[in-house]
């Protein structure tokens, strides 16, 4: 067994229990153990379950030789993602005590027995890039205490990045994955939109959520993305298309890649030191074999305007359904419609409430053409600039956020300058391509993304390309504090 | 600029109460956040189709099988407030 297992990779620890040299309780008792010693510090996750993780784990060695590869390695599960009878709250207060019935999908894929280590903090209803939107408090980065881990997977990326698991689940809808996976130093990948289930997944913007791996290497991504990847009858949008083995072509380097960054992603607004880093990555990818250029995404500036109009009209939809009614907060009151007004104002914070006003307005009598419509032909445009850009480009590289992580509280009055943080990010959920943003190196000693994107359903040649990218990158996974 | 009668106006289309203060902030902040959108209208779009679904997936459909699913004591299980088989709810108004 080695020294320590929080050494490993994910990977790298699964193929240890499949070797018969550590059990999956063993991992489990590692991953509660660290997590009670920084737990305090972090606020990565909003409930811990070292129970129900020792019980699972002990199930998974019960099932030794019928078992997937994946299923021996703790995780760790955003708090929007349902998991039956272990409380669920999404941020939210008016979740508060929501048990859910039944789990998730993506994480009935992965296994019976998930080893989950607790539930991560995240913004409300997965709203915001920094967690201070979640109504148990923000969470810290590892990196440094006093600054934000990002979001909305924050609790997701600041777990994985302290040793709280080797690996976790995170939702993307205009980068809640990749930004936060890039301001904590690690690996986070956004894949193609309805490769994973959405079904139990607590909906933000139905038209743009996915369910995406939040890892301490690429090849962990490759992994957990296989665990939890598929059909899903009970998702009408998830995609009736084969899930092939993203570990097979994963070390087949560079060769014959055409790998290209959009200039448009590159310039204003982009930190002069995360800019150094993502071309040092893009001139390491030339010396090593790749073929590198530029391609431009004429729209890509629209992106994040009609990001916030999308995004808030499919939620002003979506949390129609927190009504005092079936489950959740309520406010007692005489009448129905009162009922309705109290539980959601004493329910909902700041974000919600300001994203659900946006898109009721913006879907309101008279300016559901000028807003809503326009957002979505936008949409259309987004769309063919990339379908051009990968008529000729295998992978479009940029950094995956403007800036590193921000301090606790800089940008929490400041929605326009919080919104900015997503805008490298949104393009990609705007047109449902898969994205993955891999540890760069450092800028002011913080951690920088780099962001590669593919066309749809490219995820192994993806995922080939960001192996190699970490290699070149040379930064490789450091626990913190 | 939004006058504080349309905030007032959508805070009911959503049903979310507002206190006074919130809706003098919400005004402010929404038109910020609308001037910084405004951008898109300076686009000429209006030959091109809209994306709703980034797949263009069209209808998906299932057989209409019955199957099981939750039982009715589950389902009724995390309510607020229920009646013998039913959520209960206040007053219609």
């Amino acid at each position: 067994m080695p020294d320590n297992l929080l050494d490993l990779t994910a990977y790298g620890l699964a193929r240890e229990v499949e070797a018969g040299e550590v059990s999956a309780s063993e991992a489990a008792e590692v991953a509660n153990a660290r997590t009670g010693e920084v737990e305090d510090e972090i606020n990565a996750l909003v409930t811990i379950t070292p129970g129900l993780a020792l019980e699972r784990a002990e199930a998974v060695d019960a099932r030794n030789g019928e078992r997937a590869l994946w299923e021996g390695v703790p995780l760790v599960v955003k708090d929007v993602l349902s998991t039956r009878g272990v409380r669920t709250t999404c941020g939210s207060r008016i979740l508060e005590n929501f048990e859910p019935l039944y789990d998730a999908s993506a994480l009935l894929n992965f296994g019976e027995d998930l080893i989950i280590v607790g539930k991560a903090n995240c913004d409300e209803f997965a709203m915001g890039s920094s967690t201070e939107n979640s109504a148990w408090g923000p969470s810290r980065n590892p990196w440094d205490l006093g600054r934000v881990p990002g979001g909305s997977s924050g609790g997701s990326a600041a777990a994985v990045a302290a040793g709280e698991g080797w690996w976790a689940l995170g939702t993307d809808t205009g980068g809640s994955v990749r930004q936060p996976a890039a301001l904590c130093g690690i690996v986070g990948l956004k894949p193609t939109y309805g490769r994973v289930s959405r079904h139990g997944l607590i909906a933000f913007a139905s038209s743009l959520d996915v369910v995406g791996p939040m890892t301490r290497d690429v090849r962990d991504a490759a992994l957990l993305l296989q665990a939890i990847a598929g059909h899903d009858p009970r998702d009408s949008t998830s995609a009736n298309v084969e899930v092939p083995d993203y570990l097979a072509n994963l070390e087949d380097g560079l060769e014959g890649l055409r790998i290209v960054a959009v200039p448009e992603l590159m310039g204003e607004g982009i930190e002069p030191g995360v800019r150094e880093v993502v071309k040092r990555v893009a001139r390491g990818l030339e010396s090593a074999g790749a073929e590198v250029g530029e391609a431009s995404l004429p729209h890509s500036g629209y992106g994040l305007p009609a990001y916030y109009i999308i995004a808030p009209a499919e939620v002003s939809s979506n949390l129609a359904r927190f009504d005092g009614v079936r489950y959740g907060l309520r406010v007692p009151e005489d009448g129905v419609h009162e009922m309705y007004r109290k539980t959601r104002e004493e329910g909902f914070g700041d974000e919600a409430k300001r994203r659900i006003m946006l898109g009721t307005y913006a879907l309101s009598s008279g300016y559901y053409d000028a807003y809503y419509a326009q957002a979505q032909k936008v949409r259309t445009r987004i769309i063919e600039d990339f379908r051009a850009a990968f008529a000729r480009y295998d992978v479009l590289l940029s950094p995956t956020a403007p800036s590193v992580a921000f301090r606790i509280g800089e940008k929490v009055d400041d929605p326009l300058a919080m919104y900015a943080s997503d805008i490298c990010a949104v393009p990609a959920n705007l047109a449902g391509i898969p994205a993955i943003s891999i540890p760069g190196g450092l800028s002011e000693g913080l951690p920088v993304g780099v962001q590669l994107m593919g066309d749809h359903f490219t995820e192994p040649m993806l995922l080939r390309a960001a192996r190699a990218t970490e290699q070149v990158a040379d930064f490789p996974f450091q626990m913190k504090p | 600029m939004i006058s504080e009668e349309q905030v007032r106006h959508v805070a009911n289309l959503a049903r979310l109460g507002l206190t006074d203060d919130e809706i003098e902030k919400m005004g402010g902040q929404l038109d910020a956040i609308l001037d910084s959108i405004e951008k898109i209208q300076e686009l000429d779009l209006a030959e091109v189709p809209p994306t709703a679904n980034p797949l263009d997936l069209s209808n998906v459909l299932r057989s209409d099988e019955p199957r099981p699913e939750l039982a009715q004591e589950e389902a009724l299980s995390p309510a607020p407030e229920r009646v013998d088989d039913l959520f209960a709810v206040p007053r219609i108004d």
